[in-house]
């Protein structure tokens, strides 16, 4: 699990997150929401390590980051996956040795041990016969794909994904969440994902934070979303005709 | 910076990269090296002929002025401000574009650290082969001297012989290589920086680019003087 307790982030004057508080359970599918600049990215990578947040605490199964030295959070991190909104797969590595980098740089498996994680890896994400390919001989779900493969070979506790659904179409992104539920639910994973996309929502939402102008606006599971009359989320998620039609649906009974 | 020089998680990955920086940055540098050398060390040697056309002047000066001028300066200098070109724009566009496609975020996150496993192959890489390639460079440009002396006719093989030999002082080659390690060391560093630090897109990238290969010219230059004023000077 991981618990944050009143994170504020700020660039100069400019305060990003004023204050947040939130808990993500492991097996979960965690999502953030909010439109642009509402804090999503900055928050995620104050989770992730990238940003020290300037006040309060964000605690891994009770380890506060503030207080790990480097060598302990160094091994945090191992236990940490992501996936980024670009994928940022090395592209000077093919699709193997991408997903084969993690286990190359932390563990002392040999050369066939390391090829059989790799193998593994690529077929749960349903992709095979693409080891050999470098990046930029693939497609943009292949390559969202290989990131997921990257993220889990190291058996992660904790899988973070910042938009994993941008640039793709409809169907690529409902396999891609499909994927990220079932390894989630799979291996227990505590995960948290950054989306603006309402499929995601209400495909996969366990758990929503409602993210605006840096402060948690509002909180719930997907049943919930579709039922809140909160004005900030109405505007958020019922923007287009096909919500608006499905919310009246479900309504209706 | 001082995250680049740290001691490496996983030495035999960090040889791993070693060895791949050396491939990219030192022996993909060998062809371009090769050609300018011959060349120039072709020009120097009709240039200084024609330069000492008295016949008071042994022949063999020109060999000696020849040697001297791609000794001291030529290989040292001028191949290491070719190499900030085509090295140093080669390192910063490289991190410039790992950083705006979050590749070093992707290794921060995975606990690798970046600056260390990205900047430090690419320095020791550079000071560890460039010798190599400026030993290559003195040797092609005196032998383009040699050819051209020849395919002239402005000094005879003997007296070209005897010239590049005449009077050496082997510490010119320990002068000439301490600056080439120097050289190596800013131009990779400057350069690794400049890529490292960009923030934006693909516009930023190429500026820092240009950055690097303009700042680390201009240090060469100045090292260049103050090396030669602490190695040379009296």
């Amino acid at each position: 699990m991981i618990e944050v307790q009143n994170i504020q982030k700020s660039f100069g004057a400019h305060e990003v997150l004023k204050g947040i508080d939130a808990q993500f359970e492991q097996g979960k599918t965690n999502l953030i929401i909010g439109q642009s600049g509402s804090g999503k990215t900055v928050f995620l990578k104050c989770l992730v390590g990238l940003h020290e947040p300037d006040n309060g605490a964000i605690l891994f199964n009770d380890r506060n980051t503030a207080q790990l030295d480097q060598k302990e959070r160094q091994l945090l991190r191992q236990e940490i996956g992501m996936v980024f909104q670009g994928s940022a797969l090395f592209d000077s590595l093919t699709v193997e040795e991408n997903v084969m980098f993690p286990l190359n740089m932390f563990t002392r498996m040999g050369p066939g041990e390391k090829k059989d994680r790799v193998d593994f890896c690529l077929n749960r994400v349903k992709l095979e016969g693409a080891n050999k390919k470098y990046p930029a001989e693939i497609s943009g779900g292949m390559m969202k794909r290989v990131a997921i493969a990257r993220s889990i070979a190291m058996n992660p506790k904790y899988l973070f994904c910042d938009e994993p659904n941008s640039g793709l179409d409809p169907q690529t992104a409902v396999v891609i969440d499909n994927l990220v539920r079932e390894i989630t639910q799979e291996y227990g994973i505590t995960t948290v994902i950054n989306t603006h996309d309402m499929n995601s929502v209400m495909e996969i939402g366990d758990h929503i934070i409602f993210l605006k102008n840096g402060l948690k606006a509002w909180e719930g599971d997907r049943h919930e979303i579709i039922r809140s009359d909160q004005p900030d989320i109405t505007e958020f998620v019922f923007t287009s005709e096909l919500f608006k039609s499905i919310r009246k649906a479900q309504r209706s009974g | 910076m001082k995250r680049a020089f740290q001691k490496p998680g996983r030495s035999r990955e960090y040889g791993k990269a070693l060895a791949r920086e050396i491939d990219y940055l030192g022996l993909d540098s060998v062809a371009i090296v090769g050609i300018i050398s011959l060349f120039v060390g072709a020009v120097v040697t009709i240039q200084t002929a024609l330069n000492l056309d008295d016949p008071f002047i042994p022949a063999y000066y020109i060999a000696i002025a020849t040697r001297e001028s791609i000794v001291l300066e030529f290989s040292p200098t001028m191949v290491s401000l070719i190499l900030a070109g085509k090295v140093g724009s080669n390192i910063a566009s490289t991190l410039g574009t790992m950083r705006v496609s979050e590749q070093i975020d992707a290794l921060e996150v995975m606990g690798v650290n970046s600056a260390s496993y990205l900047v430090m192959p690419k320095v020791l890489a550079s000071m560890l082969f460039n010798p190599v390639l400026i030993m290559l460079s003195m040797g092609l440009g005196l032998l383009g001297g040699y050819i051209a002396g020849n395919l002239t006719g402005v000094i005879s093989t003997p007296d070209y012989l005897l010239g590049i030999q005449l009077g050496f002082k082997p510490f010119y080659i320990t002068y000439a290589l301490t600056k080439t390690v120097v050289f190596a060391f800013l131009i990779t560093s400057i350069s690794a920086y400049c890529g490292y630090t960009v923030k934006g897109g693909a516009v930023e990238v190429g500026t820092s680019s240009t950055r690097a290969v303009v700042s680390s010219s201009v240090a060469v230059i100045v090292a260049n003087y103050f090396l030669t004023q602490i190695l040379l000077g009296t």
